[in-house]
């Protein structure tokens, strides 16, 4: 267990205007280089072929695809959860494939935040513990951990409920826990399978606007869906089918798009915004 | 910002396995207890019996120690051709001026005597009791005492009177002894003076009609010569007595004479282990191997269940390591649970029958250690394939599958 993983680009979520712009110019958050994966079995399934992609820092990604056309394998390659068969995946400039097992986990302890559609709340335990876990295998205190957990909680509008138990909690704000748990870490790059593939219409939209204003707070987050519309409110929309990116509208192209107000009534971009708890979010 | 850890801080911290370990118990309790219960039965039946057959040693030993360890008694043994030999007379008188004898007394044999209830008893049902004639201090030095009446004097040791051994009295069916009862001893009524305790360091005494040493001679035709002569010893010269008494007993033969310490006997009897504690011992395992099956079905049902939690957590950057110390810890804290259940149930057992008995409670050192280190041992062999297992899972097998 070699310890050699360099010091992560700066992720706090602090807006400096031109973070876009500027990082394109230096390592990738996320570079899938030529990645192929494919599963054993007669005959084999290709379930991605040479597929490339980079993603900077501060990037709001969608990637969008029907079932079967490889959008969760990608999600799982680029969550290091699984390796490549071939190709090369490099977290925050490191190869995923010459490092040994456990400094991969550390790598996802340290530098990856996962959302699930299903949440995976631990039910015995509090809200706080819960987004606390999330730094469980970092080696923080336990102290520590849940100091961070409240701030954390505070970013997506909990703080007032860490004692609470998830299934005391709605849906959505299940979720909000879940966001905070992937959050707190600071990681480099947060994966959302299908945040709000078990939300009604309403909460999903919450969520989504969650998503979009850790984004406008310096936040990396790739978002995989099979709904277009979620994908086109993204600041980068990329389609994928038969284990092949179709189309990609690229980078943002600067500050300006990458600030673009999501919805009419968005508020101006702030430095350190704070999502108001949204109506309709009641515990059911 | 990002926090580089140390390869130190990578691994879990104690109060945070401890955490871990106990989800599963925390989160299933019913199911947790009922498979630690197995441990703990075989845990307390194992701790039961090493603590009842130490109490009840210890109960024998106390026992013993309060009858003395100082009493040693002379019997006649064969003669060289095979016969019964014979001490001399002379030998309570002998033995008693040896340096550190205390008090000698003697009962002997009346050979061919035997006592019944009544004479119209079949002369063949003996009971196989036996005729003694006995010493007038006899009962102070076999630590027993009367149980009914009174024992023998210098007045009814001349007369046809006789005393009961515990055993005798039960056998000829005497509970109580009133004015005038009687027995018919070799053709003669003697008439009952007492019937005594058991005495546990002299058992042949239980099983004797005892008269005295005049009367025997005079109406039983008692040759006089003693056959057991019991004596106490100064604590501190036992031994040195023990080694003159046969020669001192009869300076002829020192060959035909038996020197034994009753208690010594009893200690032995108390230290051999008693079979059905095999058995007993027996059974306990074969609970613990039972109890240990338990805890590895429920670990493994445990690991199918908690698929989801073990992909989030190597989700969360939780290692094989990570997730194989979780599972087996758990089930190291369900067999140490089993394990310290089973030790209070057996120390409470043995605490109950031991005050029953009134014996002293003992627990010894490693009935208890043992348990629990059986316990931590049958969790960590319980656990460890269910743990390896976990381990094994792949992450993307734990989120995604249907």
């Amino acid at each position: 267990m070699t310890d050699t993983l360099p010091p992560a680009p700066d992720n706090s979520p602090v807006a400096d205007g031109n973070g876009a712009a500027t990082c394109d110019a230096v390592v990738p958050v996320l570079d899938v280089d030529g990645v192929t994966k494919s599963y054993p079995g007669e005959p084999p399934v290709q379930a991605l072929s040479e597929v490339n992609l980079s993603i900077g820092q501060g990037e709001l990604v969608g990637i969008v695809g029907p079932s079967g056309s490889g959008k969760t394998t990608l999600l799982q390659l680029m969550g290091t959860l699984d390796r490549p068969t071939s190709g090369r995946m490099r977290i925050t400039g490191l190869d995923v494939a010459t490092m040994a097992d456990d400094d991969v986990a550390y790598l996802r302890a340290t530098r990856i935040g996962f959302i699930f559609q299903q949440f995976f709340l631990a039910e015995h335990t509090t809200v706080l513990d819960n987004v606390a876990d999330g730094l469980l295998y970092a080696g923080i205190p336990l102290k520590q951990r849940r100091q961070r957990a409240l701030d954390a909680l505070d970013l997506v509008g909990l703080a007032q409920r860490p004692q609470a138990r998830p299934t005391q909690l709605s849906g959505g704000q299940r979720q909000r826990v879940a966001i905070a748990r992937a959050l707190v870490g600071q990681p480099a790059i947060m994966l959302a399978d299908e945040p709000t593939g078990n939300l009604d219409q309403a909460t999903g939209q919450s969520i989504l606007a969650l998503i979009d204003q850790l984004h406008r707070a310096g936040s990396t987050i790739v978002v995989i869906t099979h709904d277009h519309a979620i994908a086109e409110r993204m600041t980068r929309k990329v389609e994928i089918l038969d284990g092949q990116i179709r189309a990609d509208t690229g980078p943002a192209a600067g500050a300006e798009r990458r600030l673009r107000p999501l919805t009419p009534s968005a508020q101006p971009p702030s430095s350190r915004t704070r999502p108001e708890p949204s109506a309709g979010e009641d515990p059911s | 910002m990002t926090a580089v850890a140390t390869p130190g801080r990578r691994r879990l911290q104690l109060s945070d396995l401890a955490r871990l370990s106990s989800v599963g118990l925390r989160t299933r309790k019913l199911r947790a207890g009922l498979s630690a219960l197995g441990i703990a039965i075989g845990v307390a039946a194992i701790v039961a019996v090493l603590g009842l057959s130490a109490s009840s040693q210890a109960g024998l030993l106390n026992e013993i120690n309060q009858l003395g360890t100082n009493l040693l008694t002379v019997s006649n043994g064969q003669s060289l051709t095979g016969g019964t030999a014979e001490l001399p007379t002379s030998a309570p008188p002998m033995i008693g001026r040896i340096s550190g004898v205390q008090q000698t007394q003697s009962t002997g044999a009346v050979s061919g005597a035997n006592a019944y209830r009544t004479p119209y008893i079949p002369s063949v049902d003996t009971n196989g009791l036996s005729v003694q004639a006995a010493s007038l201090s006899l009962l102070p030095v076999v630590a027993t005492s009367v149980a009914q009446g009174h024992y023998l004097n210098t007045a009814t040791a001349q007369e046809p009177v006789a005393d009961l051994g515990a055993v005798a009295a039960q056998l000829l069916g005497i509970y109580r002894i009133y004015r005038g009862e009687r027995i018919w001893v070799d053709g003669q009524w003697f008439y009952l003076a007492g019937i005594l305790k058991p005495a546990v360091l002299a058992p042949d005494i239980d099983s004797s009609v005892l008269v005295g040493y005049p009367a025997a001679q005079k109406y039983l035709g008692f040759d006089g010569h003693p056959s057991t002569i019991y004596l106490r010893a100064q604590n501190d010269r036992v031994n040195a007595v023990d080694d003159l008494l046969a020669a001192t007993a009869n300076p002829e033969n020192p060959s035909e004479v038996n020197v034994s310490q009753p208690s010594d006997a009893l200690v032995a009897q108390a230290d051999a282990k008693s079979a059905l504690n095999g058995l007993f011992l027996g059974l306990g395992a074969v609970a613990l191997l039972v109890g240990a099956v338990g805890v590895a079905n429920i670990m493994i049902i445990s690991v199918l269940e908690r698929r989801s939690e073990i992909g989030l957590r190597r989700a969360l950057g939780a290692t094989k390591g990570h997730i194989r110390t979780q599972f087996l810890s758990e089930a190291i804290l369900l067999g140490l649970l089993g394990g310290a259940v089973g030790v209070a149930l057996g120390a409470a057992s043995t605490a109950v029958y031991a005050h029953t008995k009134h014996w002293a409670t003992i627990l010894p050192t490693e009935a208890w250690t043992g348990g629990i280190a059986a316990s931590l041992i049958i969790g960590a062999l319980a656990g460890l394939i269910p743990a390896i297992r976990a381990a094994r899972l792949s992450p993307t097998q734990a989120l995604w599958a249907v």
